[in-house]
């Protein structure tokens, strides 16, 4: 806005006749500017992910191993029908959902109460939000380490506290428990960060009103505090569930995918590195890409303009 | 802010139980793997949570190591490289979404998001095979190149929301003072971007120093392993040793960076997380 008030009226000022004629150059060069400076962003971005995916689309249809490269040709759908007709593709697959929808229902709710907290606190603001910052920024696999050592039977702390007995990380049900812990102790502060910045914009009179009316504290949260917003509760599930989707740090640290906890990233991985199986790896990542964009895609049509990336203008 | 009710000191000491609880939360994961740092060999599987004697040895062991070393100097390497370019390319295509008019600005914002969102799993495959071929794989470009991927769409979102603020006027107003379209950048839109440039930055070094999936797969040996991957093949001073100590001394000077920008710049990075994602 401010831009385009800047340029145009000097130029409109000093000559009148080709007056729309130097704007039009303007808006080239501009246009010219602006091409230049995106392109190594553009460049780089599709490069490393465009050209990679197409790639994959046509290792996927080959019969690909690494081990014996002689054996390389064109198989068409075969990779899918072996890893869509595979038990063990739809174990990790419905580990992932079932990861990414307990965790994130989890985070949901901690971060909502985090950012409560973390808005409305009178006492050490400050040091609140520096405090839960950390999870945020700590490395993934450290902190990792640190719930597989509190659950490593004797070494750990947590261990002897709940089953001194039994290896937590050994059994299936715990196993996910652990790994969901770990997931939701690192993610749930960056979810309360976007949540508290949707919080921010509630406005205070908004909440006054409402309470006058004889709204309870349960009822604003409800009636007025959820509506507003909106916008930020549906980005920060959206940038979460995308997330957790990805899962694999946790997971191939706590329990490296064993008693079936490996999610579709630590299967994909374990077929490229253990199995050097490119063909089946590959047929992998794109069937991932392809469930990844359809959740994105329900997500940004079911909301539409709540959507992240639509509202370009600021208009917030 | 305090819209209902006033800070008495009962409301006081409610709000302190529920911090505490929250700095419970956060930092109990972190001082066990530093308590675990600081044990003995003998007192390492006590399973106490406060370490009964305490000593170095952990630390001075994993410096001995080439293996930590290398990896060390591997993760500050790609991480301030990767950093760097993603920083300075990204600032370029945020200040033409800011500032400038063109045809191709949403594409360019819906491919940053696409990327953002991307699985990179997906990747790792075609990557892998990519990387073989033209010789990067185990090299620092190899994983400087997805992480610059990686951290340009933050980048540019985070820039963009920064950039939107800045009172451009400025920049006219001190070149109608006499001052040369150079000298009006240096002295008065630089420091004026530099905060936001800055905050970025810190945020693509965490987002890079972070990264598991691509140093593990994309890597091979001592040459570009960071340690977050090196990690996971730790053993003890010898062989045979158990490497709980190592692994959790070296888990800790990989911290050491995160909690001092935490400590230092912690307005920043909540402005700068919620900056592009909520206002974007």
């Amino acid at each position: 806005m401010t831009a385009e008030v800047g340029t145009t009226a000097p130029a409109a000022g000093t000559e009148q006749p080709p007056g729309k004629r130097a704007l039009s150059e303007g808006k080239r060069a501009e246009r010219k500017l602006a091409f230049w400076l995106c392109a190594p962003a553009a460049i780089v971005m599709l490069a490393v992910t465009a050209w990679p995916i197409i790639y994959s689309i046509w290792l996927s249809l080959q019969r690909y191993d690494l081990r014996f490269p002689a054996e390389t040709e064109f198989v068409g759908l075969e990779n899918y029908i072996t890893v869509l007709s595979s038990p063990y593709w739809w174990t990790s697959f419905g580990v992932t959902v079932f990861l990414t929808a307990i965790s994130v229902a989890i985070e949901f709710v901690l971060g909502f109460a985090l950012a409560l907290i973390m808005h409305r606190t009178i006492v050490a603001r400050g040091l609140i939000r520096t405090v839960a910052l950390i999870p945020y920024g700590i490395v993934t696999v450290v902190a990792a380490f640190s719930w597989r050592y509190a659950f490593t039977p004797d070494t750990g702390y947590l261990a002897q506290l709940i089953a001194p007995d039994s290896a937590l990380l050994t059994e299936r049900l715990p196993a996910f428990s652990i790994i969901i812990v770990a997931e939701v102790w690192k993610t749930t502060p960056f979810m309360a960060l976007l949540l508290m910045a949707g919080l921010a914009l509630v406005p205070d009179d908004l909440l006054k009103a409402a309470s006058v009316d004889g709204a309870g504290p349960w009822k604003r949260f409800i009636k007025v505090i959820v509506p507003v917003m909106k916008p930020a509760i549906l980005v920060a599930v959206l940038f979460r569930m995308l997330d957790a989707f990805r899962i694999f740090d946790n997971i191939f640290v706590l329990t490296q995918g064993a008693q079936q906890t490996g999610s579709v990233s630590v299967s994909t991985y374990n077929n490229l590195i253990k199995g050097l199986n490119l063909g089946i790896g590959s047929t992998m990542s794109v069937l991932i890409f392809i469930t990844v964009a359809i959740i994105a895609f329900i997500f940004v049509k079911g909301f539409g303009t709540a959507a992240p990336g639509s509202d370009d203008g600021g208009k917030r | 802010m305090t819209m209902i009710g006033t800070a008495t000191p009962r409301r006081k000491v409610q709000w302190s139980l529920l911090d505490l609880a929250v700095v419970i939360y956060a930092l109990v994961p972190v001082l066990w793997i530093v308590s675990l740092s600081f044990k003995t060999k003998e007192t390492l599987n006590d399973g106490n949570f406060i370490p009964r004697s305490w000593t170095l040895q952990s630390y001075i062991d994993i410096f001995q190591t080439t293996e930590f070393l290398r990896a060390l100097v591997n993760s500050i390497g790609i991480a301030l490289i990767s950093t760097l370019i993603a920083v300075v390319i990204g600032t370029m295509a945020a200040y033409a979404v800011a500032r400038l008019e063109f045809p191709g600005k949403r594409l360019l914002i819906g491919v940053s998001l696409l990327v953002a969102m991307f699985p990179q799993v997906s990747l790792v495959s075609p990557l892998f095979e990519i990387e073989r071929a033209l010789g990067l794989f185990d090299t620092w470009p190899g994983l400087i190149l997805p992480y610059v991927t990686f951290g340009l769409p933050l980048a540019i979102y985070t820039l963009s929301a920064f950039f939107k603020e800045i009172p451009w006027e400025l920049e006219k107003a001190a070149k109608m003072d006499g001052a040369t379209p150079a000298q009006a950048f240096r002295r008065v839109i630089a420091p004026l971007a530099a905060p936001g440039v800055f905050t970025t930055a810190i945020l693509v070094f965490i987002l890079t120093w972070n990264d598991f999936l691509f140093a593990i797969s994309l890597t091979s040996t001592e040459a570009s392993r960071t340690v977050p991957a090196a990690l996971s093949f730790f053993t003890g001073a010898s062989q045979f040793e158990d490497p709980t100590g190592t692994i959790s001394a070296a888990a800790v000077v990989i911290t050491i960076p995160i909690i001092v920008f935490v400590l230092f710049f912690q307005r920043r990075i909540v402005a700068g997380l919620t900056s592009g994602a909520v206002k974007g």
